[in-house]
């Protein structure tokens, strides 16, 4: 952007003599603070057109404490048989379904880089993609339920639909970001298709493919949990009976192993981060 | 052993990189293709191994044309066409020793690429290559892990890699310090001869150029203003290539100790003084 040089002058001149600020974003005064008025009117507009409940809330607010309290006293014991079940059950799931949607991923992926597939195959690879990520897995998984009945199988497919999409449109930015130059190096050795992405394309996207891959596993486990909810199996229907039947204690203790088992994916991730750097 | 006929350039944005472009180079012989920014010498080489599409004209390499081969026939025509880049190129998160035998791979299966199964003789040959360019060291380095003429080094066992008969280089010591520079140079030209290759070397260094190749092709705007020895580039050539300019005020200190080697009448005058 340019400037007009008396307004600009004065700048110079003060930046000589040692003193400058950063110019406002906004160099309309009035603009700047009218913008400021409407945000907060916008704030007390907003309390008063949402209509807040706080007798329900004041309510709802004991049941949460209740909740809360239960997990000072998490009662791992009592269906320690289910919760077990329940989370063999998802990780099983969250496991085969990474996999599954990564091998899937992989070639939707390539497709759908721009610099390195032929334009229908792009849009055709956009479009798998665009399909797997418009909807919320929850809405997947009551679809897949309807198919395949109660149980792991439809939270399998599901997670692994949504997988495909994560995965194929972090995959192919990271392959549209990747250097040209060894792309072209490879490809000037007269080296086949499949070499090319074995030597030139593959070494420069594998450090965050397998990053995104140990993500994915995590946010798999996660919504292995949610989808159970909806009667796609794992420990979410371990922890939707629970709830049902206000036996917050074991609701608790299902939620402190997620808890754990993401932290440890956490710390997991990081280790094999720094290791394929 | 490489014949350009009528080769024309225009790129899609419709610049006309280069109009009717004809050029023969021997077996054995060193051309530089020097020019100003914008000249269409990165066009040029890179239409010779079709990483860019020629708009017409033919390219006839080793007396076969290959102006429209596709598929497997391009990737042979590819693999007899060693590649130098400006920017070296190298895959940094493979070794040196996968970066040089990627040279290799249009003579490999995927499968034995894949596994990194090379033969033993081009293991062999990539470790002769590498003592060549003095790297037999680093061999499993990354290639991020390197210096700029280093990589460079590894770019040109990369190419040689390849038993190519034309070598094509693309500024190759436009990142590099003097010194290095002229080792490199030395080096490409060296194994050229040795091999008896068919080389283009794009350069912006005239006086390097002089000093290493064996002919001298001026391109501007896409056509061949210039082509003879190195020793004909005459301040009044130098102004038909790169436009006018005070060439005897052009100072060029990074040629300091090898000033007998050269050209005296271009060198003279871009050294300052009169021939
Ligand atoms: N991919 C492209 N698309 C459109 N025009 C291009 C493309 N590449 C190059 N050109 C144009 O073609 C002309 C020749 O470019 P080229 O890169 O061959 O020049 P060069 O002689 O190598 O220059 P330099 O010395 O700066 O590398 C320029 O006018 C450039 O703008
Ligand atoms: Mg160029």
């Amino acid at each position: 952007m340019s400037q007009s040089p008396q307004l600009l002058e004065p700048r110079i001149i003060a930046a000589k003599s040692g003193s400058w600020r950063p110019k406002p974003k906004i160099s309309n005064v009035t603009l700047r603070w009218g913008i400021n008025a409407a945000a907060l009117v916008y704030l007390v507009l907003l309390y008063f057109s949402v209509d807040i409940n706080w007798s329900r809330v004041a309510q709802g607010m004991d049941r949460g404490v209740a909740f809360m309290g239960s997990f000072l006293t998490p009662d791992f014991v009592s269906r320690g048989g289910e919760i077990a079940i329940g989370l063999r059950e998802s990780l099983t799931m969250t496991f085969a379904a990474t996999v599954i949607g990564i091998l899937l991923a992989i070639p939707v992926g390539l497709g759908a880089a721009r610099n390195i597939a032929p334009t229908p195959v792009y849009f055709f690879c956009r479009a798998i993609i665009a399909l797997s990520r418009t909807f919320q897995e929850i809405i997947i998984a009551i679809l897949f339920v309807a198919m395949f009945g109660f149980g792991p199988l439809a939270g399998v497919v599901t997670l692994a639909f949504a997988t495909i999409g994560f995965m194929a449109k972090l995959l192919a930015e990271d392959i549209e970001d990747a250097q040209r130059d060894p792309m072209e190096a490879v490809r000037a050795t007269g080296a086949s298709w499949l070499q090319w992405i074995n030597y030139a394309v593959q070494p420069q996207v594998m450090p965050r493919l397998i990053g995104l891959s140990l993500y994915r596993l995590d946010i798999n486990f996660r919504e292995s949990a949610v989808i159970g909810i909806v009667g796609a199996g794992g420990i979410g229907a371990t922890l939707n009976t629970s709830i049902n039947r206000y036996d917050y204690d074991t609701s608790a203790a299902v939620l402190l192993v997620i808890i754990g088992i993401v932290l440890m994916s956490e710390y997991l991730s990081g280790y094999v981060r720094k290791w394929t750097a | 052993m490489l014949k350009l006929k009528g080769l024309t350039k225009r790129y899609a944005t419709g610049d006309l990189a280069l109009n009717d472009i004809d050029l023969d180079v021997p077996a054995g012989q060193v051309l530089a293709l020097i020019g100003p920014s914008g000249a269409g010498k990165s066009t040029l080489i890179r239409c010779v191994n079709r990483l860019v599409e020629p708009t017409s004209g033919s390219i006839e390499l080793d007396s076969k044309d290959i102006t429209n081969v596709r598929g497997g026939r391009l990737r042979q025509a590819r693999r007899q066409i060693g590649m130098i880049f400006q920017n070296y190129a190298l895959v940094e998160r493979l070794s040196v020793m996968e970066n040089v035998l990627s040279g290799r791979l249009a003579y490999v299966g995927f499968w034995r690429s894949y596994f990194r199964k090379f033969p033993q003789s081009d293991i062999q040959q990539a470790f002769e290559l590498l003592e060549r360019v003095g790297l037999e060291t680093m061999l499993d380095k990354r290639g991020d892990a390197l210096s700029g003429g280093q990589k460079q080094r590894v770019g040109i066992a990369r190419a040689l890699m390849q038993n190519p008969k034309l070598l094509l280089v693309d500024e190759p010591t436009a990142s590099l310090d003097p010194k290095t520079s002229r080792q490199i140079m030395r080096l490409i030209c060296e194994l050229c001869q040795e091999q008896n290759l068919a080389t283009i070397i794009n350069i912006h260094d005239v006086a390097l150029a002089q000093q290493f190749v064996h002919r001298v092709v001026g391109l501007r705007a896409g056509e061949i203003v210039y082509d003879g020895a190195p020793d004909g580039l005459s301040p009044e050539i130098l102004t038909t290539i790169y436009g006018e300019e005070d060439w005897s005020a052009d100072k060029h200190d990074d040629d300091q100790g090898a000033s007998e080697a050269k050209g005296p009448d271009v060198e003279a005058a871009l050294l300052g003084g009169h021939p």
